[in-house]
């Protein structure tokens, strides 16, 4: 064991971690803010990858990295119009089986249109390469996709905690009624989060197509992970996603430079020894209506 | 909001999320009277679904050919076909078929743990079965029974013509590689005949490592190979793996060659541009250049609008071997069937030499091949992305000298 490699580990988990982030950044958004357990989040992910396979060879990388995210962002407005806003005081478990429902739809929708077979994509020429810093390495299009997250993160982090929508939304997350008491309306508030929850979803799945196999079961893929960070992280917590994120990023790089069969099984032991020592995750905030 | 939501609710769609990965598709079971039945039963969700889509292809094609050409002693074939999903689902399955369908064989799946549950009850049920995906040598091993037929190549042949060719480019004596292993019974099973042949060959392990397969990101794993400097990348790896390696490896730039030991076509053709490298074996491709070969592959793109990949061949063959076999034998009964595979009847199945299933373990005898990845300029479309590097083995070779050692696992010969 040398200890230069376990830190190129270490700082390629940060690489890895923005990867996390980004498919559990708008999980977390929509679960803490609209309270709805999205296991289509993954679906959103795909149907993301997927715009970006139709749309790259028009329009180029760029424009499918644009256009994408935002039409999975609409498509999030039309679900939230047409079924999330139904469950918000419903009993959880309808939201849980109608989100369920959802995937499946997706995943067996995808599957009809395109086949089960996975659908060719690659780098574009001028993202492909490597950066050499001393010995280690970084590719081009990870630093780019990390660049891409922390950007995403902060402009999430911008209007949620920066603007009056931001304000708004906050207090709803709190206590819905005395929002309504106000004589604010959260509706379009919650319609707004939505979208960019899904939309983030999506711009994740514009970012992995070039580096991951762009199939129709590759939201259930990623869904179980996006889980763990959005449970490690703590329920409401912007910050704590991002560590989470981090976090699971890094030990299963160095898990895997120890022990490589136990790699995927490292987050879940980390998920259950977060549990133990804080049930609410690293930084969850007590939120009454949680509770 | 309700109270009711709390903390756990977020624990239990995790769980949830893990369901999806296991969904079943509904059966869609035609009943015709007069007609003789054939299961179908393979993985079309989960990590090996692309696989399974073209399995189907390649079966209800040869189902159409017959059926087109009069069918089996006068009667039509009706395939009743099944998502397998995993080794439970797919041994209830293939009871289910036997018992309720009625059906007179089965053919197809890809996983090697469900090929060995289904294996188990067609033979209980003392019916054929005949795998098309199932590479492990276990199964033709200690694994083995008399109805179980396997088409599919073992994990031996596939070593077999991959190390060929990395013999003659100088790759394996004195030289190290680098495995990754998917981990669980196929990779298992493939590391240990491509450790031996490493062995056998003067070569030796810089690393072997076990990946689950689940993984989607291999970044961790490339800094390893990087750190390693091995003189040969080598994949035992499955499925969407392969497809998730293959762009990661591209990605992250990584000099040294690369050769797997299990493969297939779909996964390379769904890496997409440039991400494709190194030296791969098949049981078939596109580019055999036999005139059975030819006219499936004409048949196949007239009918789909694509090229056929090794999986459609081998459900393609498969029902057409049992259409030939039935009208020789006059009879549907399943015990003449498995006598007369086992008899040695001879098949074409599109390659220069005709193969026939050995008694000792009921592994088909054939041809296998190695391709080699195509540079990205020389590409002609996405489709073309390898060149045929030859047969293996040699013409003037016995067909059994690539076959799993008759090391006495398997007892029913």
């Amino acid at each position: 064991m040398q200890l230069v490699f376990v830190l190129e580990q270490v700082l390629n988990g940060l690489l890895v971690g923005a990867y996390y982030l980004l498919i559990a950044l708008g999980l977390s958004l929509i679960f803490a803010l609209g309270g709805i357990v999205n296991l289509a989040h993954g679906g959103f992910y795909a149907i993301g990858a997927y715009l970006a396979v139709m749309l790259g060879p028009r329009l180029g990388f760029a424009g499918a990295f644009v256009l994408s995210p935002i039409a999975v962002g609409m498509l999030g407005i039309a679900i939230e119009r047409l079924l999330f806003r139904r469950f918000y005081r419903a009993d959880p478990i309808l939201s849980l089986l109608l989100t369920f429902g959802l995937a499946l739809v997706i995943e067996q929708g995808l599957r009809m249109v395109f086949g089960a077979a996975p659908l060719a994509f690659s780098i574009p020429p001028e993202l492909r390469g490597q950066i050499f810093i001393g010995d280690f390495i970084y590719p081009r299009y990870r630093l780019m996709m990390f660049a891409v997250a922390i950007a995403a993160v902060t402009a999430t982090w911008f209007i949620v905690y920066r603007t009056s929508f931001g304000r708004v939304v906050r207090a709803g997350v709190q206590n819905p009624d005395v929002v309504g008491a106000l004589g604010i309306s959260l509706a379009p508030y919650m319609t707004a989060i939505a979208a960019l929850g899904v939309g983030l979803a999506g711009l994740a799945g514009v970012l992995l197509a070039p580096i991951a196999g762009v199939h129709p079961a590759m939201g259930a893929e990623i869904l179980t992970a996006a889980f763990v960070v959005v449970v490690i992280g703590g329920l409401g917590s912007f910050w704590g996603v991002i560590a989470a994120a981090m976090l699971v990023g890094v030990v299963r790089g160095v898990t895997i430079y120890f022990n490589p069969s136990w790699g995927e099984a490292s987050m879940y032991l980390l998920m259950a020894l977060v549990l133990l020592l804080r049930p609410r995750g690293l930084l969850g905030e007590r939120i009454l209506k949680f509770e | 909001m309700g109270s009711r939501l709390s903390r756990r609710m977020l624990m239990q769609g995790a769980a949830g999320s893990a369901l999806l990965a296991g969904i079943e598709m509904p059966a869609i079971v035609k009943a015709q009277a007069d007609t003789i039945r054939i299961g179908h039963l393979t993985p079309l969700t989960g990590f090996l679904g692309p696989l399974g889509e073209y399995a189907v292809m390649g079966v209800k094609l040869a189902a159409e050919e017959i059926n087109a050409g009069g069918g089996v002693l006068g009667r039509k074939i009706d395939l009743v076909m099944e998502d397998s999903i995993n080794p439970q689902t797919a041994s209830a399955k293939a009871e289910r078929l036997i018992e309720r369908d009625k059906v007179a064989m089965i053919i197809g799946e890809i996983s090697s743990a469900s090929g060995l549950a289904i294996g188990q009850v067609a033979n209980r049920m003392k019916t054929v079965f005949i795998n098309t995906g199932c590479n492990s040598d276990a199964l033709r091993g200690t694994s083995c029974n008399p109805y179980m037929f396997h088409i599919e190549a073992a994990n031996s042949m596939y070593v077999q013509a991959t190390g060929q060719y990395l013999l003659r480019e100088n790759l394996v004596k004195g030289k190290k590689w680098y495995s990754l292993t998917a981990d669980y019974a196929f990779g298992h099973d493939l590391l240990r005949v491509a450790k031996m042949f490493m062995e056998t060959h003067g070569g030796q392990f810089a690393a072997d490592e076990l990946v689950p397969t689940d993984t989607a990101d291999f970044s961790p794993y490339l800094l390893k190979i990087r750190q390693a400097r091995p003189d040969l990348v080598v994949s035992n790896l499955a499925g969407n793996q392969i497809t998730n390696f293959l762009k990661q490896y591209t990605e992250y730039g990584l000099p040294f060659p690369v050769a797997g030991f299990g493969f297939d076509t779909v996964v390379a053709w769904g890496a997409g541009k440039g991400n494709f490298s190194g030296i791969w074996p098949l049981v078939w491709h596109h580019l055999v250049d036999t005139p059975s070969s030819k006219k499936y592959v004409d048949a196949f793109q007239k009918k789909y609008g694509k090229l056929p990949d090794n999986q459609s061949w081998g459900d393609y063959n498969s029902l057409k071997i049992v259409a030939q076999s039935m009208s020789e034998i006059k009879s549907p009964d399943p015990q003449q069937l498995a006598e007369h595979l086992r008899k040695g009847a001879k098949f074409d199945v599109m390659k220069a030499r005709q193969a026939y299933f050995r008694s000792y373990d009921n592994q088909m005898m054939m041809e296998m091949y190695a391709v080699r990845a195509k540079e990205p300029s020389k590409m002609k479309d996405e489709w073309d992305i390898y060149d045929a590097l030859g047969t293996v083995p040699g013409p003037n070779e016995d067909l059994e000298v690539i076959a799993p050692p008759k090391d006495g696992a398997c007892k029913i010969g």
